[in-house]
């Protein structure tokens, strides 16, 4: 077979809108394109002239999966342009938050998306007639995630509580307490759920990633941290813009990433895992260990068993951030707007993402840059089909085309979030 | 409909993916869901072909190229009952910021090589480009409105779907009105309900982001509005948010200011 063209023209059980194409020629892999055609929506453009503090508000707007990542990004920009310090508490519940999301959207892809690849169905619907208990199971936990975004942000999608300097009403400690218990069952389900998944049979693919995370000292990192890299990258957030540049290619709405010097990187679970093994609570540490993971995985693969350690961490943190909890004097730090430039980081359930605004005196949006994950890992998905294609060429073609729509479903890849962004690094020659 | 269930397929166009999320969001709900009706096509949740017709088809995202154009007349021709779910499909969702400005401008202002972006100018709901059996607002839409909705369409029964405004949630809730108390700035006045009065239940005035309400009385709100300290800078924004393209917020929206 000298000529051979892999083509998915929709792929499934991604979020948003996606393709790829694998060119082989005298068995060598030629070329592989990941193709996003999600229709632009220009966040960044109409970012421009809005208020401050609409924007976590809007930005929520360009990811029904992970709202919740995009508001942490721009309210901590803002708060920065503003000389915000948030309290303790306050700092505490955007954890506890972020824990929601994580455990939402990892639950989600691990359960209804990733896992009907292992066992051989495709869809978790389809999955629930033999693995009835499975799926309920997952769905229970997705539940628990979305119970702490709808008590604490109002609703599990766009929730409505965040805002520049802390949150529109705080929860009281006896409103946490019902959550506690439900968390409890929860990180006991996720144990199990990590158990499980180990017991996939995943491909022995490997590759020599640069894995790019936040990193704090004394917590596994949502808000706050350093960017740093396996590859020595260890750097402020507001020094992003000197090491990272976008590229515009033509196949696709989304903007490539690219590490100054050194191209492409992984963001996301493998990455901040690998980075922060030391960071994951005992419980989580060791739940890892018993699922045969060493303290990096360069296997993207067994992200999905990553991600089921990333749940209980994010149960277990979310019990300790109720545990400790005293009401915050007051629901949110006020301040005057002011002119100035910020840049914030966080770590979405995908990986990192970085806003970055500019503020007029009157604190309108001059300028507003957002990198979301899916973008920062669209060459690496790309280098991964390129690479592992190669080992799979005896494989009959459907099975060979599935194994690539799971080289893609590792990163769970959230293509409506990929398109939405922009970048006004312009190259315009 | 003895022996075969009916058939639902979900179709996405511009938009952020959470409204269809909704739908595995209703974790106590999709199992029987699924028990009743053939999930058909749902590219997000399953691996699947378009085939042959649909009994119910939910619809989410604007129309935002020529492309989808297209594929909008495609789907209604497969479909019995379509539906359109949230804000996006409803009323060109927050995209449709750019039916107001130079669309060129936007692309310039996100891409460093335009040639490569195919895009309308505008971004309109499903209904400008064809026939829709009924809408369901929200930015997101509530998840429990979603099953009452599909139950109905199921049943061939109305859903129970009230079009009051957000004000009558607050007063059936029993929240005190955050705009008479507070003085806090709201559009529960003007704005469908749907949510539960969420944002007043959280100390916060209502953006919107069900879209106006029947009939409502954007041009007294804005009057209140101004007395408690929004300028035309301000009015303008709070109209032109995820359903700026809704008649009466536009049109508000417009009064304040181009």
């Amino acid at each position: 077979m000298a000529r051979k063209t892999i083509k998915v023209d929709y792929l499934n059980r991604v979020e948003g809108e996606g393709a790829f194409k694998v060119v082989v020629r005298d068995g060598a892999v030629k070329s592989a394109e990941l193709r996003i055609f999600e229709p632009p929506r220009f966040y960044e453009a109409f970012l421009r002239g809005r208020s401050y503090m609409e924007a976590s508000d809007i930005t929520a707007r360009i990811c029904g999966i992970c709202p919740v990542a995009y508001q942490m990004s721009a309210v901590h920009s803002m708060e920065k342009i503003l000389g915000i310090r948030l309290s303790e508490p306050l700092r505490e519940l955007r954890r506890l938050l972020y824990c929601g999301e994580w455990i939402e959207s990892h639950v989600l892809h691990i359960f209804m998306l990733h896992a009907p690849d292992f066992l051989g169905y495709d869809s978790a619907i389809h999955m629930a007639k033999d693995h009835g208990d499975l799926v309920k199971k997952g769905l229970a936990l997705k539940k628990i995630g979305n119970d702490i975004l709808n008590l604490l942000g109002g609703r599990e999608i766009h929730p409505i509580n965040v805002r520049v300097g802390g949150f529109y009403r705080t929860p009281a400690k006896r409103e946490l307490a019902p959550l506690a218990e439900k968390l409890k069952w929860a990180r006991d389900a996720a144990l199990e759920t990590v158990r499980l998944v180990a017991k996939f049979d995943f491909p022995d693919n490997e590759r020599d990633y640069e894995f790019v995370s936040l990193r704090h000292p004394n917590a596994y990192p949502f808000n706050e941290g350093r960017v740093v890299s396996s590859k020595g990258l260890d750097i402020a957030v507001e020094d992003y813009d000197q090491h990272f540049k976008e590229i515009h290619v033509e196949h696709s709405t989304a903007l490539h990433s690219q590490i100054v010097g050194r191209g492409s990187y992984f963001v996301g679970p493998l990455a901040r895992y690998s980075l922060n093994f030391d960071k994951l609570s005992p419980l989580a540490q060791q739940a890892a260990r018993e699922a045969g993971l060493g303290k990096t995985c360069n296997n993207p693969f067994r992200s999905i068993t990553v991600r089921a350690v990333e749940v209980v961490y994010a149960c277990d943190e979310a019990l300790r951030v109720i545990a400790d909890y005293a009401e915050p004097d007051k629901p949110y730090i006020a301040a005057e707007p002011r002119a100035g430039i910020g840049c914030a980081a966080t770590e979405a359930p995908r990986g990192l993402i970085y806003h970055h605004y500019e503020l007029t005196a009157d604190g309108s949006i001059k300028s507003a840059r957002i990198v979301p994950p899916t973008a920062q890992n669209q060459s690496t998905i790309e280098n991964d089909l390129t690479s592992f294609v190669a080992g799979w060429l005896d494989l009959p073609d459907t099975e060979l085309q599935h194994r690539c729509e799971q080289a893609i479903r590792n990163y769970d890849p959230c293509i409506s979030c990929s398109t939405h962004f922009l970048h006004l690094d312009m190259d315009r020659g | 409909m003895a022996g075969k269930k009916p058939r639902l397929a979900v179709w996405k166009f511009a938009s952020c993916d959470g409204c269809q999320l909704s739908l595995l969001d209703c974790e106590d709900e999709l199992l029987a869901v699924s028990g009743a009706i053939d999930i058909a096509y749902f590219p997000e949740a399953t691996r699947g072909e378009i085939s042959g017709r649909y009994d119910v088809s939910l619809v989410e995202g604007s129309v935002t190229t020529a492309h989808d154009a297209k594929r909008i007349k495609d789907v209604r021709a497969r479909s019995r009952v379509l539906i359109t779910i949230g804000a996006c499909a409803t009323a060109g969702g927050i995209q449709a910021l750019r039916n107001f400005a130079d669309v060129k401008d936007y692309i310039c202002a996100v891409y460093a090589h335009p040639d490569y972006i195919d895009t309308l100018a505008t971004s309109t709901p499903i209904s400008d480009h064809v026939k829709v059996d009924f809408e369901l607002r929200g930015c997101p839409i509530n998840k429990k409105q979603l099953v009452e909705l599909v139950s109905a369409f199921i049943a061939r029964r109305r859903p129970v779907v009230p079009p009051h405004s957000v004000c009558i949630e607050c007063k059936l809730k029993g929240n005190v009105c955050v705009m008479v108390a507070q003085g806090t700035p709201c559009l529960g006045p003007v704005t469908h309900a749907g949510c539960g009065a969420l944002c007043p239940s959280y100390n916060r005035g209502c953006y919107g982001c069900f879209g106006p309400m029947e009939t409502p009385n954007t041009k007294a709100l804005s009057g209140e509005l101004a007395r408690h300290g929004m300028d035309a800078k301000a009015l303008k924004r709070v109209y032109g948010t995820f359903n700026v393209n809704a008649e009466a917020f536009r049109e508000e929206m417009k009064r304040h200011g181009s």
